[in-house]
């Protein structure tokens, strides 16, 4: 039983991995601050939860805290990325789009007028 | 649709409902940070709950322990796994197109309307949204999304509301809105 | 089993390196917050798979406080960016 824990877990950890390595090779691959950080974001939160997930397998007396953190990377990385992206928008870093589709710029000029008038 | 106004944070009402979740998740939270079940760290866990919860409930918890009833949770089960797949199929998306030379992108920011109206349910879609395939929440204004979309398919809200978020919703409605 | 080991902690330097070239090249400064939060996840992961092969329990209360701490800074790098702090 234990030996089969084992194996799962360092599967898991061999995939997280990967997929941080994955992760920050977008960061440097992708055309702008949106597309980076999309890749950057889904890589590397489910690389860092599954590495620490398999550690978590291995020494079971530990799984608690292991899964406070699992926890803790899944609600704050998509939140700070979302912060980073509003941050960047309002401070006029344009979107890279081959068609232009940006429903977004509407609305906060609008925000916008609204603050100063 | 209308668009209910939020309450201002230190003005919600404190319930006994919101008291004991916030004391339980607290509580839970205290097990894992200290991983021993002796009986000074219990009794030392439960004050601190208690104090935290005492002033942080009505800001903690939206809805109490209405959100902790038996059929409730069964769609906590089912939203995980539904968040698993969709999870793991980004990352296999993420990863073909950091991989293949050309680069298969085609980006935009498409916007649409949500129909939840409990602002913890918008949070879960957003972060959702983000952690799903090709897609990052840029803002929310009121009820409308604003969403990056890393393969744009269509501008209609109505299309991309089908792609990105029904899946989502469906089930965040039956939690937090009946 | 050692192999794994040696083959996760090598692509987590990679993965290092290429986000702290993002952090020196970015040309504005979202992209240089993110290729920090981007390196405080891999430490993150790097701290805790240390943990395992150390056999330290301690090192894992050290990757939950950074992580904490990582998340922190992003979001007060994010607020000062745009121009609300």
């Amino acid at each position: 039983m234990m030996e089969i824990l084992e194996y799962i877990g360092m599967a898991l950890i061999l995939i997280g991995g990967i997929f941080l390595f994955l992760g920050a090779l977008g960061l440097v691959r992708m055309p702008d601050l949106y597309t980076r950080l999309q890749a950057g974001t889904k890589a590397s939160t489910l690389g860092a939860m599954s590495t620490v997930l398999g550690v978590g397998l291995l020494h079971p007396d530990w799984i608690l805290k292991i899964l406070i953190i699992v926890i803790f990377i899944g609600v704050a990385n998509p939140l700070s990325s979302h912060a980073l992206a509003r941050a960047s928008y309002r401070k006029g870093v344009i979107p890279f789009s081959k068609n232009n589709i940006d429903k977004y710029k509407k609305a906060v000029k609008k925000q916008i007028k609204n603050l100063t008038s | 649709m209308t668009n209910k106004k939020s309450i201002p944070l230190l003005k919600r009402k404190s319930s006994p409902g919101k008291f004991i979740y916030t004391f339980l998740i607290m509580f839970i939270i205290w097990l894992g940070f200290t991983t021993s079940f002796e009986p000074a760290e219990l009794i030392t866990g439960v004050f601190v709950s208690l104090i935290i919860a005492l002033f942080t409930d009505r800001i903690f918890s939206c809805c109490g322990m209405r959100v902790l009833m038996p059929h409730k949770i069964i769609y906590f089960i089912q939203y995980f796994f539904v968040f698993i797949m969709a999870l793991i199929k980004a990352n296999f998306d993420v990863a073909r197109r950091v991989i293949s030379p050309d680069l298969p992108i085609n980006p935009g920011i498409v916007k649409f309307k949500t129909k939840l109206t409990n602002s913890f349910a918008r949070l879960v879609l957003a972060n959702s949204i983000t952690l799903t395939p090709g897609t990052l929440t840029i803002d929310a204004i009121g009820n409308t999304f604003y969403v990056h979309w890393i393969d744009v398919t269509s501008e209609e809200p109505e299309v991309a509301y089908k792609e990105i978020a029904e899946s989502f919703e469906k089930i965040l409605m039956k939690i937090y809105e009946d | 089993m050692t192999i794994i080991l040696t083959i996760v902690f090598t692509l987590m330097a990679i993965g290092l390196i290429l986000s702290m070239f993002r952090f020196v090249k970015g040309p504005r400064s979202g992209d240089r917050a993110m290729a920090l939060d981007t390196f405080s996840i891999i430490i993150t992961a790097a701290m805790v798979l240390l943990a395992h092969v150390f056999e330290r329990y301690i090192y894992v209360d050290v990757a939950l406080i950074y992580a904490v701490l990582g998340f922190v800074g992003v979001i007060v790098i994010a607020r000062y960016i745009e121009g609300a702090l």
